[in-house]
C-alpha cells in the first residue's frame, strides 16, 4: 500500500470484498482498496449508482471492469446514495492513481450507529491481503 | 511485397460518384414511388455508404485477407477450437444448385432430397452420441446448450418438479454458465481437484432436489477424460437431475466412446469443430443437440421425420414434437454448415471417424511428449486430443505464456489458446488436430524450444514480423471507437482529395 | 483414410516417442466399460467422386431455381448476389480462420468486421452495431434481454402480432424460463393501432417489438410506436429489412432504441434457412449492455492503427453467468458477405435495388388484383411483399402457382377463416415472370 496514505488508512474500515469505508458524521464515503485496484490491473470502466438509490449492506452497487475481468462492487453498509464520483466514468485511470482520495466511488447517507459487523480495520485488512496474494 | 494501401478503410477510399453494382432499369411501367410509399416513411437520402468500384472493393478485401492466419495457410493449434482442415469438396457441394438456392418455405415435396440429407444427419448424430433424439436447429454450441437446458426445464415442468440449479465445474467454458443464466437457472460453480477433475465431494455437497442439470465437458478442457464419469452421472441421476455433456471435445472420442453410454442425457455437437464446418473467422457454426428418448418430445421444432410409402420407399417431413419448447431460431437451422458436416461424415464413415479421433489423440500426445521437457503439463504425460501446458516456470525469467504465443506468430505458427482454462497458471492449451503431419508437429516443437532460448526482452516485443504488434487493449476499452466516423471537413483534407 | 497424414511408420515412431505400444493404449483414460467396443453404425465412406454424385442426386430431388421462380418471402428472399461477394467469401484466409482473439494474426478479419459495424451504423443511422448475431429471430430475443438490462424491467415484453410469427415464437421460447411475459398486441388491420399499443405498455414493460416493414410486408406507424414505447419508459425495438433502407427512413430517423434485422438480404444465399445474419445496432449509451462481439479501433506499440476484440468483459468467456448473452460463435463469414455487398452497392446501388423491389412488387400487386381478381388482404402501404387474400384457401392458391412454375408464400393466417399468401417480389423478378404468374392465377 502507498505510504502517503498510511495516516488516512487508520480512519478506514474495510470489507472482505476489498471496499473501504470512511465515516464523516452520517455520510459514509466508499471506495476500493489499493490492493483491489492493483489486482484488477488496468481499469477501463466503472459503473456507479444514481443518487437516491437505497442500498442494503452487502448489496451490489456497481461494477469495475478491466480488459479481461469484471468485478461487482458491494456496499459495506446500508444507506442511501447521495453522490457518485462521476469523474471516474470519464477517467477510470483516476481510481488506479488514487484509490483512497480522488478515486472514491460513492457517498452514502447512513443511519447511525453503523453496524461494523464483518468489517475489518486497516491492520486486519492488511493481513487478509497478505493471505490472498499467496 | 505488402500493399501499403491495404489497411485504408473502405470509407477512406470512397469517392463521390463511384459505382460497383448497377441494377437494370425497371421493366415495369414507371410510376412515382410517392404514390405507394407515403412521404413520412421515405428517407430523405439513401444511407451514407461508401462509394467504390468493384476492383477496389475486391483488392481491399483480398489484401485484408492476407493479414490473417488461417488453417489453409498455417498450423493453428488453438486448444478447444479443433482447427482442422476444411475440405474443399464441402464448399463446392454446399454451393450446388438445389442446395444453396432453396427457400426455407418451399413445400416439403420440393425439398425431399434436402430433408433426406437432414434426416440422415439426425440419424448419424444420434448414433455418434448414443442419444436418439436430435434437433439440428441450434446455430452454435452455446445455443445448443441453451436449447438442451430449456428442454430439460420443460421435462421437469411436465413432471411437476421445480428445479432451479445448474452445476458445472470451474474449468467449464464460459458458455455453460451463460447459457444456464439465459435459461433462467441459478448457477453453481464447483471446485476441481488439483488434477483438474470434477471434485466428487464438492459435487455431492451441492447436489440435491433442486439440481436440474450438471453440465460437464468430457474430455474436459484440460484434455483429460473424467475418470469418475460413471459415478458422477450416477450421483446426478440419484437426485433426479440430468447430465449435460458439452460436446466441444468430441474430436477426441468419436467412435471410441459415446456420451449416451457414459451417462450423458443430453449433449451438443460443434459441427464447425468436430465435423469441420469452417470457422469463418468467428462463425457461422451449427450446434445440434442429441437427447435421451424421454426428452425427445420437448425438442424445438421442426425436426425431420420419415414415413414409409405404401408403394415402397420413404417420404420426409417436417414435424414439431408433441410438447416442443418452441423454436430457438427462425427456419430450420444453419443448413449450409450442416451440409458440410454431412459431407464429412459421409466421407469418413465409421472407420474414418475412429481414425480421426485416434490420430487427433496421437498427434496431441506426440506433441506433449516433445514439449514437456520445456513446458510442463500439470495433468501428466498423457492426454486426449489436447493438453494444457503451463509457462508458470518461466515467470522468474520474466517470460509469460502470452510472450511465447506472440513469438510463435513470427515462426509462422498460430498461437495456442492462452490463459484458459483458468485453473492452470499461465495456461497454454494446445490442440494440434489429426490433419497435421509429424513434420509440422516437429517444426512447431522446434520453434517452441528455439523461442525458450531467446532473450526475455526480445520476447516482450514479439511478434516482430506480424502486421501489428501488441495492440493497446486498455485504450480500446477505455475510449471505445467502434465505427469509423468522417473526419471534420477542413481545407487541407479537401485539398488532399 | 481421408485427410490423415501419419503413415504407419510415422505412427510407430510417434507412439515410441509417447511411450505407448498401441493407438488403443492412448485411450486408457476411458474406462473399458464406457467404450463403444464396436464400429459406429454409419453409412459406408465415400470417395470424392462418389460423394459428389450422391450430393448431386439429393440436390436433384430438390426444386431450386430456375425450375421454379421464387416469389417466396417472409424473412428469406431471392435477392441478387454480386459475384464479388462469393469471391471474397471464398478466400480461405477468411473462411478457415478462427475468431480473431489473437489480434496480430487476425487484422484482416478484425478490420473487415470493424467496417461491417460501420456499414451497419451508416445503414441504420444507429450509434453502434455489434459484429453479428445468429439470425433475425434470435436478434429480437437478444434485443428483448438487452432492453430488460437497460430498463431494469424484467416482467413484460410487448410484441406486435405483425412481427414474423417465428420470431415471436423464438422470443417466447427464450423468455419462458425467466419469468417474463410476452404480450402479443393484435394487429387486425395489418399494422398496429397506436392507441391499442399505448394501452398495453405500462411501467413494467421493458420494450415494444415492432417489425417494419412487418411480416405482412406493410409499413408500421413507426414514429408513433417508438414514441409510445418511450413514453412508457420502455425501449423501442425495431426489426427492419436492410434492403428497404435504400428507400425507407432509417431506424434512427424514427427514434428506434435498438434496431435488429435478418441480414440475409445482404448477399447471403437462401440455403434452406441458414446460416443467415443477425444484425443488432443501438444507441451508443447502451453499448456495455449489448450482446455479442464488438470490434474496436486502437493503436499498436508502434502507434499504427489496428483493431481488436473490444469490451470483452460483457461476454461469456469473462463474465460467465453475468454475461450480456451466452453467444460465442457468431456469423462472422456472413457479416463479411454483408460488408462486401454493401460496399459494392453503395448508396446509389442500394437505392436502385430498393426501388426495383418496390416498383415490381407494386406492379405485381396491381396486376394480381386487376387481372387475377386477387385483392390484398390488408389495405396498407407496403415495400416489397404483400399478402393476397386466398378465397379458396392458401393451399389451393399456392398449388396453382406451383403447377405453373412459381413459388408463393409462406401462408398468413389472418384470424378466423381468413387466409392469405405472401408474395415477395425482388429486383431479380422480371416483368415477364410477374405477368406469367398473374396469367397462371387468372381464372
Amino acid at each position: 500500500m502507498k505510504d502517503d496514505h498510511a495516516m488516512d488508512l487508520q480512519l478506514l474500515l474495510f470489507a472482505k470484498t476489498h471496499e473501504w469505508l470512511r465515516l464523516d458524521g452520517d455520510v459514509a464515503t466508499i471506495g476500493i482498496s489499493d490492493f483491489a485496484v492493483q489486482s484488477l490491473t488496468d481499469l477501463v470502466y466503472i459503473e456507479l449508482p444514481q443518487p437516491g438509490r437505497v442500498l442494503k449492506a452487502g448489496e451490489v452497487f456497481g461494477e469495475v471492469e478491466s480488459v479481461k475481468a469484471a468485478s461487482d462492487l458491494y456496499s459495506p453498509v446500508a444507506g442511501t446514495v447521495v453522490e457518485s464520483n462521476t469523474k471516474l466514468a470519464e477517467d477510470p485511470a483516476q481510481l488506479s492513481a488514487s484509490p483512497y482520495e480522488t478515486g472514491w466511488l460513492i457517498r452514502l447517507k447512513v443511519s447511525l450507529p453503523v453496524s461494523r459487523a464483518g468489517l475489518l480495520d486497516a491492520e486486519e485488512y492488511k493481513r487478509l491481503c497478505a493471505t490472498e496474494s499467496h | 511485397m505488402r500493399n501499403l494501401q491495404s489497411t485504408q478503410l473502405l470509407f477512406e477510399c470512397s469517392q463521390p460518384g463511384r459505382r460497383a453494382a448497377v441494377f437494370p432499369a425497371a421493366d415495369v411501367p414507371p410510376q412515382a414511388i410517392d404514390e405507394w410509399i407515403p412521404c413520412e416513411h421515405r428517407a430523405a437520402s439513401p444511407p451514407p455508404l461508401p462509394e467504390l468500384t468493384e476492383p477496389e472493393v475486391v483488392r481491399h478485401f483480398v489484401n485484408l485477407s492476407t493479414l490473417n492466419m488461417s488453417v489453409d495457410t498455417h498450423f493453428y493449434p488453438l486448444g478447444s477450437c479443433t482447427m482442422k482442415y476444411n475440405p474443399k469438396r464441402h464448399e463446392r457441394l454446399a454451393g450446388l444448385h438445389g442446395i444453396v438456392d432453396l427457400h426455407p418455405s418451399q413445400p416439403e415435396a420440393d425439398v425431399q432430397g434436402m430433408l433426406e440429407l437432414l434426416y440422415t444427419m439426425q440419424e448419424m448424430l444420434a448414433e455418434i452420441a448414443g442419444l436418439p433424439g436430435v434437433s439440428l436447429q441450434p446455430a452454435a454450441g452455446a445455443q445448443g446448450e441453451l436449447t438442451a437446458l430449456l428442454v430439460a426445464a420443460a421435462w421437469f415442468r411436465s413432471r411437476g418438479e421445480t428445479r432451479t440449479k445448474v452445476l458445472f465445474p470451474d474449468s467449464a467454458h464460459g458458455t455453460n454458465p451463460a447459457s444456464a443464466a439465459v435459461a433462467g437457472f441459478d448457477c453453481v460453480q464447483l471446485k476441481s481437484t488439483p488434477r483438474g477433475f470434477v471434485d466428487l465431494a464438492d459435487l455431492k455437497t451441492h447436489l440435491g432436489s433442486d439440481t436440474a442439470v450438471f453440465m460437464v465437458t468430457n474430455p474436459n478442457t484440460l484434455g483429460q477424460f473424467e475418470p469418475n464419469m460413471t459415478e458422477i452421472a450416477q450421483m446426478v441421476h440419484d437426485v433426479g437431475g440430468l447430465v449435460y455433456i458439452d460436446g466441444a471435445n468430441m474430436n477426441a472420442i468419436t467412435g471410441v466412446a459415446r456420451p449416451g453410454d457414459f451417462g450423458g442425457d443430453m449433449q451438443h455437437f460443434n459441427v464447425h469443430k468436430t465435423f469441420t464446418g469452417p470457422h469463418g473467422a468467428g462463425g457461422p457454426g451449427a450446434g445440434p443437440i442429441a437427447v435421451r428418448s424421454f426428452l425427445t418430445e420437448f425438442l424445438p421444432g421442426p425436426i425431420v421425420t420419415r414415413r414409409e410409402r405404401p408403394t415402397g420407399g420413404f417420404t420426409w417431413h417436417l414435424t414439431t414434437p408433441a410438447r416442443s419448447i418452441g423454436r430457438v431460431r427462425s427456419f430450420f437451422g444453419n443448413v449450409g454448415i450442416l451440409v458440410r458436416g454431412y459431407c464429412y461424415l459421409r466421407t469418413l464413415g465409421a472407420a474414418g471417424l475412429l481414425a480421426m479421433s485416434q490420430n487427433a489423440v496421437l498427434n496431441a500426445n506426440y506433441l506433449l511428449a516433445r514439449l514437456q521437457d520445456v513446458l510442463p503439463v500439470p495433468q501428466g504425460d498423457r492426454c486426449m486430443h489436447e493438453f494444457v501446458a503451463s509457462a508458470k516456470g518461466l515467470k522468474e525469467r520474466g517470460v509469460s505464456a502470452m510472450d511465447i504465443a506472440k513469438r510463435l506468430l513470427d515462426f509462422g505458427f498460430h498461437a495456442p489458446t492462452v490463459y484458459f482454462p483458468l485453473v492452470v497458471a499461465e495456461a497454454m492449451m494446445i490442440e494440434p488436430t489429426e490433419t497435421e503431419s509429424k513434420e509440422t508437429l516437429d517444426a512447431f516443437s522446434d520453434a517452441i524450444h528455439a523461442i525458450l532460448a531467446e532473450d526475455a526482452a526480445f520476447l516482450h516485443d514479439a511478434p516482430h514480423a506480424a502486421p501489428i504488434c501488441r495492440p493497446d487493449e486498455v485504450r480500446a476499452a477505455r475510449y471505445p471507437i467502434l465505427k469509423w466516423t468522417a473526419p471534420p471537413a477542413s481545407p487541407e483534407t479537401a485539398h488532399a482529395h | 483414410m481421408a485427410y490423415l497424414f501419419n503413415t504407419a511408420a510415422q505412427q510407430r515412431r510417434m507412439l515410441d516417442a509417447v511411450g505407448a505400444a498401441t493407438l488403443d493404449e492412448l485411450f486408457d483414460q476411458i474406462p473399458a466399460k464406457l467404450r463403444l467396443g464396436r464400429p459406429l453404425d454409419l453409412p459406408p465412406p465415400l470417395t470424392e467422386i462418389e460423394l459428389e454424385s450422391h450430393l448431386r442426386g439429393l440436390a436433384a430431388r430438390n426444386v431450386g431455381q430456375p425450375e421454379r421462380v421464387c416469389f417466396l418471402g417472409g424473412g428469406s428472399y431471392d435477392h441478387f448476389i454480386p459475384a464479388a461477394v462469393d469471391a471474397i467469401a471464398s478466400r480461405s484466409e477468411f473462411y478457415t480462420a478462427y475468431t480473431p482473439y489473437q489480434a496480430e494474426a487476425s487484422q484482416g478479419s478484425l478490420q473487415a468486421f470493424f467496417e461491417f459495424q460501420t456499414l451497419i451504423c451508416q445503414l441504420t443511422g444507429m450509434g453502434v452495431s455489434n459484429a453479428s448475431l445468429y439470425e433475425g429471430g434470435t436478434a429480437v430475443s437478444e434485443a428483448a434481454f438487452m432492453a430488460m438490462r437497460v430498463t431494469g424491467r424484467h416482467k413484460k415484453v410487448a410484441v406486435l402480432e405483425s412481427v414474423h410469427p417465428e420470431y415471436r415464437l423464438v422470443v417466447e421460447t427464450y423468455l419462458q424460463q425467466v419469468g417474463c411475459d410476452v404480450v402479443v398486441i393484435p394487429t387486425p388491420g395489418g399494422i398496429a393501432a397506436p392507441d391499442a399499443v399505448r394501452q398495453v405498455l405500462d411501467d413494467q414493460t421493458a420494450c415494444l417489438v415492432v417489425q417494419h416493414p412487418n411480416f405482412f410486408g406493410a409499413l408500421e406507424p413507426t414514429r408513433e410506436l417508438t414514441a409510445a414505447a418511450q413514453a412508457a419508459g420502455a425501449l423501442a425495438v425495431v426489426s427492419f429489412d436492410p434492403l428497404s433502407l435504400g428507400l425507407l427512413a432509417r431506424p434512427a430517423d424514427y427514434a428506434a432504441d435498438i434496431a435488429v434485422a435478418e441480414g440475409q438480404a445482404l448477399g447471403i444465399p437462401m440455403q434452406y434457412g441458414g446460416p443467415y445474419l443477425g444484425l443488432l445496432a443501438c444507441r451508443e449509451e447502451f453499448v456495455r449492455k449489448m450482446p455479442g462481439r464488438l470490434i474496436g479501433q486502437t493503436v499498436d506499440r508502434m502507434g499504427r492503427r489496428c483493431f481488436v476484440l473490444n469490451l470483452q468483459a460483457r461476454e461469456q468467456h469473462i463474465r460467465r453467468e453475468k454475461a450480456t448473452s451466452n453467444i460465442c460463435t457468431n456469423q462472422g463469414l456472413m457479416a463479411l458477405r454483408a460488408a462486401v455487398y454493401l460496399a459494392l452497392l453503395g448508396p446509389a446501388g442500394l437505392r436502385e435495388a430498393a426501388e426495383l423491389c418496390c416498383r415490381k412488387a407494386h406492379y405485381a400487386a396491381g396486376q394480381l388484383a386487376q387481372r387475377a381478381g386477387l385483392r390484398l388482404l390488408f389495405d396498407q402501404p407496403f415495400f416489397k411483399e404483400f399478402v393476397v387474400h386466398a378465397p379458396h384457401g392458401a393451399a389451393s392458391l399456392i398449388s396453382r402457382a406451383r403447377q405453373a412454375g412459381f413459388d408463393l408464400g409462406p401462408v398468413v393466417a389472418a384470424g378466423g377463416e381468413r387466409e392469405g399468401v405472401l408474395v415477395a417480389v425482388t429486383e431479380k423478378r422480371s416483368r415477364d415472370e410477374i405477368d406469367r404468374l398473374v396469367a397462371a392465377l387468372t381464372p
